[in-house]
């Protein structure tokens, strides 16, 4: 969970913009329970990650999700009472009742995952491609303190990382190395002195009397305005194809909606082509 | 006018005996160069934190007398009224940089001031200019090394135009390098731009010559305040462990003024005809020669390299072996493999290539004592008998954090097995520490290797490698590049060379004031 230094357009974007396109993503995820757009919309993020040229930290995270997404997709129809197609009885469970886990369940479970998954890989992406300084400058008039908070999460993560590493290698070469509920106690001790040590130059360097500043306007670049306006689209398509039921698709109690319908498609295919537009603009971002 | 003054002012820390400044009154005035000296615990780091604020606001304790930072009463105001005067900068580069680029790093103590867009933008240029950081701006911090990253915390203590410095032992995690450049600055800011330095330094060799006043502490008292030459004259007799080299080897020699300096120790000698000609540094033996004698080797490493997976090479073809008895001081640059090359020796890494092999225990101790200790009591560490026998069993109720920096080493020592080790590795062991600690760290290293293990010393410190070393090795870029006894290495060249060394240039390979007084007489008589 750190940012990569790239020249992409999404790094070339203001933090707020390409934040609101982030943003935007995981709302179309949260919204659409059709699989075909779901499917549309890992492609869509499939294509952000290759076009801010993070692709690696954006599987990575699809890959450290996976046991989630299959968590819940196996869960889900053991406690769901919905669904027609029973696979298997398995008789009453006590406590869990009677478990019939049906297809519809699964199914469900399967897509409450997959949105789990590509919410993460949306993280992932905004981790990698914002700059947390320049998050912190954009919210320092609105939020400053849990800006501020986010800022140093993501400078400490590694350096506390590397603590432990430090910790670990030298209970390595101990005569007797201490059990591992000792040495996690040490590594909790040593990041609260980490602690102290930054909240002291946080103090030195005038957090505590830290005000707003100025608001200052700066011009808009040609990528904050593609990033912006694609974060506008994709919100409002997927709240249209809420509302007005574009690509209707349901679970319980049998499948029924329009997998493939023309709609269905359109819908897929505007996510996949507003969520690469952004990156199609390549001017000035070449450092 | 005064940018610090106390006046009978006595701090004690919440829940200690002893006060940590007792009944101290001085003054600083504005644009002077103000050295702290003292042994460890002496209240130096209390000093400097109360000049910033973080003594009482942050650590809390107790305050009696008068303390005023530039014209701000210290009771009334912390650190957040004192930073508009005052920058601090600490021993830990890691944790001084905040943000995720030195950019964002010098602008944030300026937002924090209310600045707007431009002004900050502008104070953030001026202050990377003068510090030499202008090609770091937008770099990664997590992409920096140590030095640089202590000069953007400098640059962020710096960056308000501040009248005040107070900086903590800012050069004891760099290496000689990184540290002389670090002190070069202060010089200029001080020099250039009036800014009051109050600068709590161990190693007073590298820094005494730009001060103004030397400031010595000693269990909370200032026990001396006086210019750098009037302290020198005082340390020779109440406080040799805080007397520099040169100054040693001039009196030693029976000559006066004290030096403060490299220059002023050569300006003495020539005016007395003792100053040696430059010559040729001595010459360094040839490495193969010394390579081939492996068959009584306790540790051999064979053509080891260290190669990360899509990263650098750390170590390259690195052949060594070490020897029952040995005394090895490892020196170079940071990132020059020293680390890696003793964690290789302990078994913590494998070579990529090459093979290490040893014929016993490797004991290794790393650059933080701290991080091999779990528990709350120092006599639930260890058993009752190697308590005793680390002299630390007096101490068995205290927090092994607690613990001063000497007794913390001892204490880690012993949970690795050092005495029974065939092999001694130390990672940087002389950190923060002062002299008389390091005296006490040598002594105990020899006798290790009288006892007949191998001892080898990751360093900085070329001072501390001539008192203890039969052998030093030059580490660049994860290779050998000397290996040789320690006058050839320590007397040839300039940043890896003792203050004596330097004096003579390199003089019959003269490395401690002893030997440099012995050489000069030798010479003279000749």
């Amino acid at each position: 969970m750190s940012y990569l230094t790239r020249a992409s357009p999404l790094h070339a974007a203001r933090a707020a913009p390409a934040s609101a396109y982030c943003a935007a993503l995981v709302t179309a995820i949260l919204l659409t329970h059709n699989p075909l757009v779901l499917g549309a919309l890992a492609v869509a993020i499939a294509t952000a990650a290759a076009g801010a040229r993070a692709p690696g930290r954006v599987a990575r995270s699809l890959y450290l999700s996976l046991p989630m997404a299959l968590v819940v997709a196996l869960i889900n129809p053991l406690v769901s009472r919905n669904g027609l197609t029973v696979l298997a009885r398995f008789g009453d469970w006590g406590p869990f009742g009677q478990v019939d886990p049906t297809l519809e369940a699964l199914a469900y479970g399967a897509m409450f995952g997959l949105q789990l998954a590509l919410t993460v890989a949306v993280c992932a992406l905004w981790s990698a491609a914002i700059d947390p300084d320049a998050l912190l400058r954009s919210l320092r008039r609105v939020s400053f303190r849990s800006a501020l908070t986010a800022t140093l999460a993501t400078r400490m993560v590694p350096l506390l990382a590397f603590d432990a590493q430090r910790i670990a290698e030298a209970q390595r070469t101990r005569r007797r190395p201490a059990p591992r509920t000792l040495i996690a106690r040490a590594i909790t001790t040593n990041a609260l002195d980490r602690a102290l040590d930054i909240a002291a130059t946080l103090e030195v360097r005038g957090y505590a009397s830290a005000s707003a500043p100025r608001a200052a306007r700066a011009p808009r670049s040609r990528h904050d305005l593609a990033f912006a306006g694609a974060a506008a689209a994709i919100a409002a398509l997927a709240l249209i194809t809420v509302l007005l039921g574009l690509a209707p698709f349901d679970f319980y109690p049998t499948f029924h909606g329009s997998l493939a319908s023309a709609r269905t498609e359109a819908v897929s295919l505007a996510f996949v082509v507003l969520a690469a537009a952004p990156f199609g603009q390549r001017r000035g971002i070449e450092r | 006018m005064s940018v610090l003054e106390l006046h009978e002012l006595t701090y004690r820390y919440p829940g200690a005996a002893a006060p940590a400044l007792d009944r101290v009154s001085l003054t600083i005035e504005e644009g002077e160069f103000v050295i702290v000296a003292g042994l460890s615990a002496s209240g130096k780091s209390t000093l400097l934190g109360l000049a910033c604020g973080i003594v009482p606001h942050f650590h809390g304790g107790t305050l009696a007398g008068d303390a005023e930072v530039c014209g701000l009463d210290l009771e009334y105001n912390g650190p957040a009224e004192l930073a508009t005067h005052v920058g601090a900068l600490f021993q830990d580069p890691e944790t001084q940089v905040l943000m995720g680029t030195p950019r964002a790093e010098l602008a944030f103590p300026l937002e924090n001031r209310g600045f707007d867009a431009v002004a900050t933008a502008r104070g953030v240029e001026e202050a990377a200019l003068a510090l030499g950081v202008s090609a770091l701006l937008d770099r990664r911090t997590n992409t920096l090394s140590g030095g640089e990253l202590q000069r953007v915390a400098l640059g962020a203590a710096l960056a308000g135009h501040p009248r005040l410095l107070a900086l903590d032992e800012p050069t004891s995690q760099l290496d000689p390098v990184a540290g002389d450049e670090l002190l070069g600055l202060l010089r200029r800011l001080n020099e250039e731009w009036g800014t009051a330095v109050l600068l709590a330094e161990h190693r007073l060799e590298r820094c005494l010559a730009a001060a103004d006043r030397v400031v010595v502490l000693d269990a909370g008292r200032i026990a001396c305040d006086a210019p750098p030459s009037e302290f020198l004259d005082w340390a020779h007799g109440a406080a040799p462990s805080l007397e520099t080299p040169a100054a040693r080897l001039v009196a030693s020699l029976g000559l006066d003024p004290p030096p403060t300096g490299v220059k002023q120790a050569r300006a003495t000698l020539a005016r007395h005809n003792l100053l040696p000609p430059a010559g040729e540094p001595p010459p360094l033996p040839r490495r193969e020669r010394r390579s081939r004698r492996t068959e009584d080797a306790v540790l051999r490493f064979d053509g080891v390299w260290h190669e990360l997976d899509r990263g650098p090479t750390i170590l390259a073809a690195v052949s060594l072996a070490v020897r029952a008895g040995e005394l090895i001081a490892l020196l170079g640059r940071n990132g020059a493999g020293k680390s890696t090359l003793l964690r290789h020796a302990a078994g913590l890494l494998a070579p990529t290539r090459g093979r290490v092999s040893a014929t016993g225990h490797v004991a290794l101790l790393l650059q933080d004592p701290s991080a091999y200790f779990t528990h709350e009591r120092v006599a639930d560490e260890l058993p009752p008998a190697e308590l005793k026998a680390a002299g630390l069993e007096h101490l068995g109720d205290r927090q092994p954090r607690d613990l001063s920096g000497g007794e913390r080493q001892r204490l880690a020592l012993a949970l690795i097995a050092a005495d029974e080790a065939a092999v001694l590795c130390l990672d940087e062991p002389t950190r923060g520490m002062d002299r008389r600690a390091k005296a006490q760290l040598a002594s105990a290293l020899k006798a290790r290797a009288a006892a007949g293990a191998a001892v080898i010393v990751a360093t900085h410190d070329p001072e501390f490698a001539a008192a203890f070393a039969t052998r030093a090795i030059l580490l660049a870029g994860g290779r050998i590049l000397a290996d040789a006894p320690p006058a050839n290495l320590l007397a040839g060249g300039w940043y890896f060379a003792t203050e004596t060394a330097r004096v003579l240039r390199g003089h019959a390979g003269a490395l401690t004031p002893d030997q440099g007084a012995a050489a000069l007489t030798a010479w003279t008589a000749a």
